[in-house]
């Protein structure tokens, strides 16, 4: 179907979320559903990104204001902590940054090229200058 | 009526399955699916979704996609309401004759529009919702401009912003008309629930959106988007921007329930001065001129006065 042109698609199309049935999607973890290839999850945005959000666990408080406050659901919490990031769907804002309430923030904007093991290891310690 | 869903926290909120999904186009930092996704997981119960055209509806209905993992349609610019407004009625038909197929289940219906297509273009339409009492909650992405079409002003466009037609310049100040106050309006149609919400207060609005899915009968939310490309500020300030506009009382956060009974659900404990407000956004950066400076104060006695009207109301019960 995607490959269809602009004058071919059918008018009035119905796409479906899911293959097959699906019961009960609230309360369906999204590694536990059947995605259909029209669903947006099965896309990817990850060239839109400038920056990319990168996480540090060891100072996580799991307050999950990131959760929250993601506009493209690419925070993953999984039983109430924050385990990472879907870098397929990030689009990098950088919102989770700003929200970071941790001190040095858990969460830092870096240049897509950035080595994730070394933006680690060169983590900014504690910001005296703040409250 | 299903059982409404237990949130006491940000971390039990956190174990919600999201029904939106990602690599939608809306703009990095877009509150509006901010907005959606607090309402959508605010709830376990089915729903029948609609939008009416706008940034929301063209942003995640790009074919051959979708982004909804629940029932949702688009018909036209007007409609959002009324599509979920005949969905309803032919629900309570079919559960009327018995003839539900899953009658244990609980379904909501829930109708999202942009600022124009609520406050101008569907206007006609959301007012005949409400007025024929459907049992729907009709939800405004308020971003105060026509952001899908290039930033044209709406009827929710606050005086002195620069919108494109309405451009701020050496003979004007930009927008003319002050923002029309449709929660008033709509909660003169004298239906049970009509509350005003911000995406930075996500428990103010988990709070709101369950009572108002759980109240029988039209519901009225209006929701405000601060909106990156038209506001004019950087992706990552979106949750500032709110933060701002809650903390001056530019969007005082309030309910209104059967059409009178006023209450205000968020007092800021430092009230920030509207100024503020105001520098944060590009499309208000003219009124920082000389010759325009006599408008934040303006601005500031307006938002004062509103807030005056507001506590008042709140305190006559009337």
């Amino acid at each position: 179907m995607a490959e269809q042109g602009w004058d071919e698609f059918e008018i009035g199309a119905m796409l479906r979320s899911f293959n097959g049935e699906a019961k009960d999607v609230a309360l369906t973890l999204q590694e536990d559903r059947d995605y259909s290839s029209n669903n947006s999850f099965t896309a990817s945005v990850a060239d839109w990104r400038i920056e990319k959000p990168v996480f540090n666990k060891d100072y996580c408080i799991d307050c999950q204001f990131c959760w929250v406050y993601c506009p493209d659901i690419s925070i993953i919490s999984r039983d109430k902590k924050m385990i990472g990031i879907d870098m397929d769907h990030c689009k990098g804002c950088g919102i989770c940054v700003e929200v970071c309430p941790t001190n040095p923030k858990s969460l830092l904007m870096y240049s897509e090229q950035t080595d994730e093991e070394q933006a680690l290891a060169a983590w900014p310690s504690k910001d005296e200058g703040e409250k | 009526m299903g059982e409404v869903k237990k949130i006491k926290n940000l971390k039990e909120f956190s174990t919600s399955a999201d029904r939106f999904e990602g690599a939608n186009l809306l703009c990095p930092g877009c509150a509006h699916s901010i907005i959606v996704r607090e309402v959508l997981n605010a709830t376990n119960d089915d729903l029948i979704l609609a939008s009416s055209t706008g940034c929301l509806e063209v942003c995640t209905a790009v074919y051959p996609y979708t982004s909804w993992d629940a029932s949702w349609i688009h018909i036209g610019f007007e409609n959002g309401s009324t599509a979920v407004a005949g969905a309803e009625a032919m629900y309570q038909a079919l559960k009327r004759k018995g003839r539900l197929k899953q009658p244990d289940r609980s379904t909501k219906f829930v109708a999202f529009g942009g600022d124009g297509a609520s406050y101008d273009i569907g206007f006609q339409w959301i007012s005949g919702c409400m007025e024929r009492g459907h049992d729907m909650m009709y939800i405004v992405l308020d971003n105060e401009v026509y952001a899908n079409t290039g930033g044209q002003r709406s009827s929710a466009t606050p005086i002195g912003a620069s919108a494109t037609t309405s451009p701020a310049g050496r003979k004007s100040y930009g927008e003319k008309k002050n923002k029309k106050d449709m929660v008033a309006i709509m909660a003169a149609h004298d239906i049970p629930y009509s509350a005003q919400v911000a995406p930075n207060k996500w428990k103010d609005m988990v709070k709101k959106i369950q009572h108002g899915l759980n109240v029988e009968g039209p519901v009225f939310i209006n929701a405000m988007s601060p909106c990156t490309t038209e506001w004019k500020f950087d992706p990552k300030d979106t949750m500032m921007i709110s933060d701002l506009a809650t903390d001056s009382l530019v969007f005082p956060l309030y309910e209104i329930i059967d059409g009178h009974e006023l209450n205000i659900t968020y007092r800021p404990k430092h009230k920030v001065p509207v100024e503020e407000y105001l520098a944060a956004q590009g499309r208000f950066k003219h009124l920082f001129k000389a010759e325009y400076k006599h408008m934040i104060k303006e601005w500031q006695d307006r938002v004062d006065a509103t807030w005056e009207y507001l506590q008042r109301r709140e305190e006559a019960r009337v």
